[in-house]
């Protein structure tokens, strides 16, 4: 019986096919990937079984297991109206913010310093700002301690400011903004009366409503 | 790998390139191409977080118009205290104010999945889940339209017969306690129920009931 030959060269396989397929899998998920934010502090959320989804258009109440206090806020001009107000009642204690701090402020995400120390924050570079928010005691938000309650103020024009430019967005038409919401992000370990003491300056500032925000785990059935 | 010609035929013409510059197909090596492009795969594949954080929606009760405390039956209103270490506190009904430990009608249990807090509460709340049970089979043979069907469940989550849970906190309680809680509210179809600070007399009850168990 004759054997076999099999031809000798070398398998060369035409790859194109795979190569489009993981061009287009690049990207698919250069589009659809939101990288997650910075994080001021690191929160561990709990888990929870509900499954209703994070709302947009959400001012974020960063609550960490040492029950200090930061603020996110999505929408840039309105950061920057909230710091001008917020610049014009603390004067006496933080003079000198100017525009370029308010605009700085409007792109830097997170923050937890107190007023008095605002403008070094701003001016700082994001390598000092990380150290800074290790070190920093949050917004202040006890009367009984030196700073008083910023964190007050700082809800009070939040939810003025928000609301308004909510308002002026669905009157000049827009589609399909959602309704301004206050969300909670605390760590599992913060004691529940520190949370509770947010929630208290924020009924005052008239807000009732609060999406606490936790990550997904199974049902037990 | 990614080789697409160039070899094999690389050899035979050196004689005449002179000559004439044979056409060759254009053809480039594409290894590094795909192998950037499966670097960014990867990355990008590693770094894709999918799912966006969930919410639970908690509205507490309004300081300035304190809602009035329902008048409920004792067999209707089960008192949760979240306290430290995970520990959940309930009592049915009323709490006795005076400080006799036997009629301490406190007593202890945990968030654990069986014999736990949500345990109790469907021991407590079966006059809902019993009409939540036929409901949902009524739903699932289609014999009612989804509209109906949340309506009617509303309906029977907010009867006056529902079973009413007080949930408070005491100054350990952590907020992943809370977070626990509220979960057993929704994992046990229960939908009537508050969030409160515990008053004095229970944060006694509590450490005469540990003192009663030796539980530390």
């Amino acid at each position: 019986m004759p054997k076999i030959k099999l031809p000798r060269s070398s398998p060369s396989i035409d790859m194109t096919p795979m190569v489009d397929l993981a061009f287009l899998l690049v990207t698919f998920f250069i589009l659809t990937t939101k990288f997650r934010p910075d994080e001021a502090v690191k929160v561990t959320i709990p888990f929870s079984v509900s499954s209703t989804k994070l709302p947009e258009n959400v001012t974020t109440i960063d609550i960490d297991s040492n029950g200090r206090v930061f603020i996110d806020m999505d929408v840039k001009e309105v950061r920057a109206q909230i710091f001008q107000s917020m610049a014009d009642k603390y004067k006496s204690v933080a003079p000198g913010i100017g525009g370029n701090e308010v605009a700085r402020f409007a792109v830097c995400g997170p923050f937890g310093a107190p007023m008095a120390k605002m403008k070094e924050y701003l001016d700082d570079d994001d390598d000092a700002r990380k150290d800074f928010n290790k070190a920093s005691p949050g917004i202040p938000h006890d009367t009984t301690k030196p700073g008083g309650n910023e964190l007050a103020d700082w809800i009070h024009y939040a939810y003025a400011n928000v609301i308004q430019d909510y308002n002026q967005k669905v009157s000049s038409g827009l589609k399909g903004i959602e309704q301004p919401r206050f969300a909670i992000k605390a760590d599992g370990r913060t004691k529940y009366k520190d949370i509770k003491t947010v929630v208290d300056i924020c009924q005052k500032q008239n807000i009732q409503h609060f999406e606490l925000i936790t990550s997904l785990k199974a049902k037990p059935q | 790998m990614a080789d697409v010609g160039s070899g094999g035929e690389g050899g035979g013409h050196g004689r005449h390139q002179k000559k004439r510059a044979k056409k060759l197909p254009t053809r480039i090596d594409m290894t590094p191409m795909v192998d950037l492009g499966f670097l960014l795969l990867t990355f990008f594949i590693m770094t894709t977080t999918f799912s966006k954080p969930k919410v639970i929606e908690l509205t507490p009760p309004s300081k300035e118009k304190p809602p009035k405390p329902p008048e409920l039956q004792d067999s209707l209103a089960l008192t949760v205290i979240l306290s430290a270490n995970d520990k959940v506190y309930y009592y049915m009904g009323v709490i006795d104010t005076s400080l006799i430990p036997d009629s301490n009608k406190i007593q202890l249990t945990n968030f654990s999945d069986k014999g736990g807090i949500r345990d109790i509460v469907i021991k407590h709340n079966s006059f809902v889940r019993n009409q939540i049970a036929a409901l949902d089979a009524q739903h699932a043979n289609k014999q009612i339209a989804d509209t109906t069907y949340a309506r009617k469940k509303g309906n029977i989550q907010g009867d006056k017969m529902a079973l009413f849970v007080i949930i408070k906190t005491d100054s350990a309680a952590k907020y992943s306690n809370v977070v626990n809680m509220l979960d057993e509210m929704d994992i046990t179809q229960c939908d009537k129920y508050a969030l409160i600070d515990a008053k004095e007399i229970e944060i006694l009850k509590m450490k005469q009931y540990n003192q009663l168990h030796n539980v530390k």
